[in-house]
């Protein structure tokens, strides 16, 4: 349903610190319909240095899709969704938000500071794989994401 | 995954007859308990927002499906009139449209839909899609509620 079916992957990147949740999230990608690269970072100043490019991210590509933790380390991921959000270039890049965190305040914020959408993160394993594997079908095969350069 | 009680609220906004009944056919017969507005213009569209005119009873959408070509008010103008402002810029938009117009792609991207879907002319691919669109926006997202509890 969308054109990036064939040809070259659909690059994601993960901006999580916790390490159960990166394995668990790249063992679904990895078993996806859809060819993809997952990158993954672990702090929030890691992730705006993933997406602008700088230092040992110099060749980062453009990711297609982000899905962001909000509780990291050294910035927020609150802060960074600002950032990615009022960035003319980074703005189009859809967000999954992706947290723990199911207060109120989170889901309204994270809303108005633009977010694609939100999801709270199941405790339960095997929930949690199959959110991912939903977030993986519904923005890769139904969705139209904005091409990358 | 989220469970609600109450039916979820759609605003469709949509000029084609065809399109809105299937559409309304989709959701009827959905999973999730909804209920589906529709408004087909632009004006309409932020009338009904705004609850103003004959909409002044008009209940907050909790998802807003809005096509792009639309008389009166086009979609794009829709979306930035909705995300520019602070009220209404949490309800997730989600593009539905013929266009798969990267331009367009890019624009409703910019002006901070919260995803665009290209509507497959097929028509078991069309319900197909409005069923991925019910459940990941239903079960699988959480929805914002505005602070207050207005509804």
């Amino acid at each position: 349903m969308n054109d990036f079916d064939f040809g070259k992957p659909i690059d994601i990147l993960l901006i999580e610190d916790n390490p159960g949740d990166v394995r668990l999230t790249m063992e679904a990608f990895r078993e996806g319909k859809v060819f993809n690269n997952l990158h993954v970072v672990s702090d929030g100043e890691e992730a705006a240095d993933f997406l602008k490019r700088k230092g040992a991210f110099a060749d980062s590509p453009r990711p297609d899709l982000i899905l962001l933790d909000l509780n990291l380390p050294k910035k927020d991921g609150r802060a960074l969704l600002a950032e990615i959000k009022s960035d003319q270039d980074l703005r189009r890049i859809p967000v999954v938000v992706l947290t723990t965190s199911k207060a109120e305040q989170d889901i309204l914020r994270s809303y108005d500071l633009h977010a694609n959408c939100y999801i709270t993160k199941p405790v339960e394993l095997e929930e949690f794989i199959t959110i991912v594997r939903n977030i993986e079908s519904f923005w890769l095969s139904i969705v139209k994401l904005p091409q990358t350069e | 995954m989220k469970k609600r009680q109450e039916a979820m609220k759609i605003l469709l906004v949509e000029d084609n007859l065809a399109d809105i009944r299937l559409t309304q056919e989709v959701f009827r017969e959905g999973q999730i308990p909804s209920e589906l507005f529709t408004v087909k213009d632009g004006e309409e569209a932020i009338d009904f927002l705004r609850r103003r005119g004959k909409y002044a009873g008009a209940s907050r959408p909790d998802l807003v499906l809005l096509d792009l070509n639309l008389p009166k008010k086009n979609g794009k103008e829709v979306l930035r009139e909705i995300k520019s402002d602070k009220n209404l810029a949490p309800i997730p938009v989600i593009v539905l449209t013929t266009s798969k117009a990267e331009e367009d792609v890019c624009r409703s991207y910019d002006l901070h839909a919260n995803c665009f879907i290209t509507k497959p002319f097929d028509l078991d691919r069309f319900i197909a899609v409005a069923r991925a669109i019910e459940h990941f926006w239903f079960r699988i997202v959480q929805l914002p509620r505005p602070a207050g509890g207005q509804t």
